[in-house]
């Protein structure tokens, strides 16, 4: 370093040649060095890749948007690329009368674009009784947040004269081997609720319902069904498997709580986060995400002292209602040790709670819905590390 | 035409446009009976959609050891690849309509404790069981795998004839038929919280005390962190020792494509590469047909038909969808395994 850095006095073969055509990848793909961030299994949660978990990188990704090729996957039966032309929608039960859509059906009506985060009932659930996972990935990452586009269901129901009186329920089902199905109300059905075929800008990725998925926000992700093909529209719920016998989240008592579906307000910071190390002393961005099944979020709390003191932190707009928010605040790091925490407030004025609050009401073997605040410690050494403090 | 008589024109204009796209002519057309019966198989807990059939126990077991037990284990009990479907429910339990053990914890929850509809295990069973070749069971099959489990929970006796006139009896004895609830606020977007905390901003509650951290056995649990975090930024992950459960994949092993294709479709979820799990593990198998040149047709075949009786009782399950190319493929690699 007498003279400076090499990497600024000797010109590199990028400065000094040519460089790659237009169209060398038709389709286009991170840079060789971002090939660590990948989705990832955490070994030992399944036994079977088909009926299992695959947790996107959230320590690596910024802004709000999950790139499409990260998003999380979790199949039941395995994936498959379906034919488009081949794929139908059939909307039957209490309706005028029952019709079939083929893809260029539902192409061609009004369709919406909105951003919305999915989460998995059971993200964080491997943490309801102590710390199990050393990073955010999979202590956090069954969540990402995409711009879908899609026709609203709201207008296929109007379209087949839905009776939404008597049928105050609507059975939603895939087209894979799992046929998997969930029960959505009518009111949310007419609310919110989009049949999509994009993600991002483009189709939906097959990991994630190509041709077609229900998108259904502010819900957990089981019940945005892939790979759509039947809506039926009854007087009752179904109590199908995914519904009556998984995605019930168990109380102390021994009773199961059924239809468990609203994602509570939840924050994490991202970066510093579990398993990472700080390089030295000096400024940080403590930066994370908040979302709300509920709606927007209104606010963002940080403490580096394990929640005896705290700091609101900026938010990044869009700030959008059951949308990923992305939070942001300076941290200087003299050091010592520290616990971080973060603690997000949504526009009904509900405060995202402690692990021991949670527990308090729900015990310890519930899986699903914890929602709790997280712990990252910080060491003397730099290190980060999962904790979970009272 | 006046202005105003132009405003109106074009008003009116406005108007049927609208009209047009609220109908959505042309799009779609009617479902027809036979489509909606070929789609429409859900069993709803009021039985809504329960087709006529039969099924008893030991016509169950024949069906179970065929198309189940490979999975699920004999008795319904293998914890290996799913959770357990038996265990862990008492007589006191169909008494009282709630399983005891459910507000006690410590051990797996099994299928049956937490079965609160025979409706659900019967759809479930009819629309994506067996795992590889869902749909293929017929009516009697799932009432007779119904029955089967039941009888293994000790809800029917071994003499149970399970059908459509017979499902709401056996309603009426499941264990945690009391065991669900939908009184919370967590249905419906305007449902009431049941956890209220308050944002406290300055000091806050008693000094912190750490409760639980990453056991040492679980810090190498997930890999190595280093390769999980890009190799620029504000952070890196740091190095941990990695456990050496986590299996090392050998490259040239990866990329062989026979080798994905049994990942992909399942086979490696009963052959284990070394040890015998629910089946033989693929050493044994390439050992045993070693030097013999006609063993990649019959295997093809074998894999293709289901089997029983070469390695132990446990028979494998058919696969018969599998393209030829691909079950060759699969089979040359088996063959190499070592």
């Amino acid at each position: 370093m007498a003279q400076g850095d090499p990497a600024i006095l000797q010109l590199p073969a990028h400065s000094t040649g040519l460089g790659q055509p237009v169209a060398a990848r038709g389709y286009g793909k991170p840079s060789e060095y971002e090939k660590n961030l990948q989705r990832r299994e955490s070994p030992g949660l399944t036994r079977v890749s088909q009926s299992s978990v695959a947790f996107a990188p959230l320590q690596g990704l910024f802004g709000i948007i999950t790139p499409n090729g990260l998003h999380f996957e979790r199949h039941h039966q395995g994936w498959w690329d379906i034919d488009p032309r081949q794929h139908r929608l059939m909307l039957h039960g209490l309706v005028r009368e029952a019709k079939v859509y083929t893809m260029d059906d539902l192409m061609r009506l009004p369709s919406v674009s909105r951003i919305h985060f999915i989460e998995c009932g059971a993200n964080s659930g491997m943490e309801w009784a102590n710390v199990a996972v050393p990073t955010v990935q999979y202590s956090h990452g069954m969540l990402s947040c995409c711009e879908f586009t899609g026709v609203r269901l709201a207008t296929l129901l109007e379209h087949c004269g839905a009776d939404v009186k008597k049928g105050r329920y609507i059975l939603a089902e895939g087209a894979d081997g799992s046929g998997l199905t969930r029960t959505i109300g009518m009111e949310r059905a007419l609310d919110d609720v989009i049949v999509a075929w994009a993600m991002n800008g483009e189709c939906l990725r097959p990991e994630n319902g190509y041709p077609l998925r229900l998108v259904v926000p502010g819900v957990q992700g089981v019940s945005w069904v892939k790979w759509l093909r039947r809506l039926e529209v009854g007087d009752q719920p179904w109590d199908t498997r995914e519904e009556a016998l998984h995605y019930i989240d168990l109380m102390p008592d021994g009773l199961h709580r059924q239809y468990s579906s609203v994602q509570e307000c939840k924050s994490v910071i991202t970066t510093p986060s579990g398993g990472q190390v700080l390089l030295n002393k000096g400024q940080y961005n403590v930066t994370g995400l908040a979302w709300s099944g509920r709606g927007r979020i209104r606010r963002v709390d940080v403490s580096v002292d394990g929640g005896r003191n705290w700091k609101t932190a900026r938010l990044e707009t869009p700030v959008l209602p059951k949308a990923l928010t992305r939070f942001n605040m300076a941290w200087n790091w003299d050091g010592r040790p520290a616990i971080l925490q973060s603690r997000a407030i949504d526009d009904t004025g509900y405060v995202q709670p402690k692990i021991a609050q949670l527990r308090a009401v729900r015990g310890t073997r519930s899986i699903y819905h914890n929602n709790a605040i997280q712990s990252w410690l910080v060491a003397a050494s730099g290190e980060v590390s999962n904790v979970q403090v009272e | 035409m006046s202005r105003w008589n132009k405003a109106l024109c074009a008003m009116a204009l406005v108007l049927a446009a609208n009209q047009a796209w609220a109908q959505h002519s042309g799009i779609g057309r009617a479902a027809t009976p036979a489509e909606i019966a070929a789609w429409d198989t859900d069993v709803r807990g009021d039985f809504k959609g329960l087709p006529p059939g039969s099924g008893s126990v030991s016509h169950g077991e024949v069906v179970w050891e065929a198309k189940c037990a490979s999975c699920h284990g004999s008795f319904g009990e293998s914890n290996q690849f799913f959770p357990p479907l038996i265990g862990g429910v008492t007589a006191e339990d169909i008494r009282t309509g709630r399983v005891a053990g459910l507000a006690k914890g410590g051990e797996q929850r099994s299928t049956v404790m937490k079965l609160s509809k025979i409706s659900t295990l019967w759809d479930y069973i009819n629309r994506a069981m067996p795992w590889q070749a869902p749909k293929t069971l017929t009516a009697d099959e799932v009432y007779a795998l119904t029955a089967y489990i039941l009888h293994q929970g000790n809800i029917v006796p071994g003499s149970f004839v399970l059908s459509d006139k017979n499902m709401a009896e056996v309603q009426a004895r499941l264990p945690n038929r009391n065991g669900m609830t939908r009184k919370h606020g967590l249905w419906e977007t305007r449902g009431k919280p049941d956890v209220k905390a308050v944002a406290c901003m300055r000091n806050c509650g008693p000094e912190p005390r750490i409760t639980s951290q990453l056991p040492d056995h679980a810090a190498g649990s997930h890999g190595d962190l280093v390769e999980q975090y890009r190799l620029f930024g504000p952070v890196r992950m740091a190095a941990l020792p990695v456990a050496s459960a986590v299996p090392a994949a050998a490259p040239a092993v990866v990329s062989d494509p026979g080798r994905s294709l049994a990942d992909k479709n399942g086979c490696l979820a009963c052959h284990a590469p070394k040890q015998r799990t629910i089946g033989p593990a693929l050493a044994e198998i390439a050992s045993k047909y070693r030097g013999d040149s006609g063993a990649e047709s019959r295997l093809v075949a074998k894999v293709r038909a289901g089997g029983q009786g070469v390695w132990g009782t446990t028979p494998m399950p058919p696969f018969q969808n599998l393209q030829e190319q691909d079950l060759r493929a699969m089979v040359q690699w088996i063959l190499k395994a070592e």
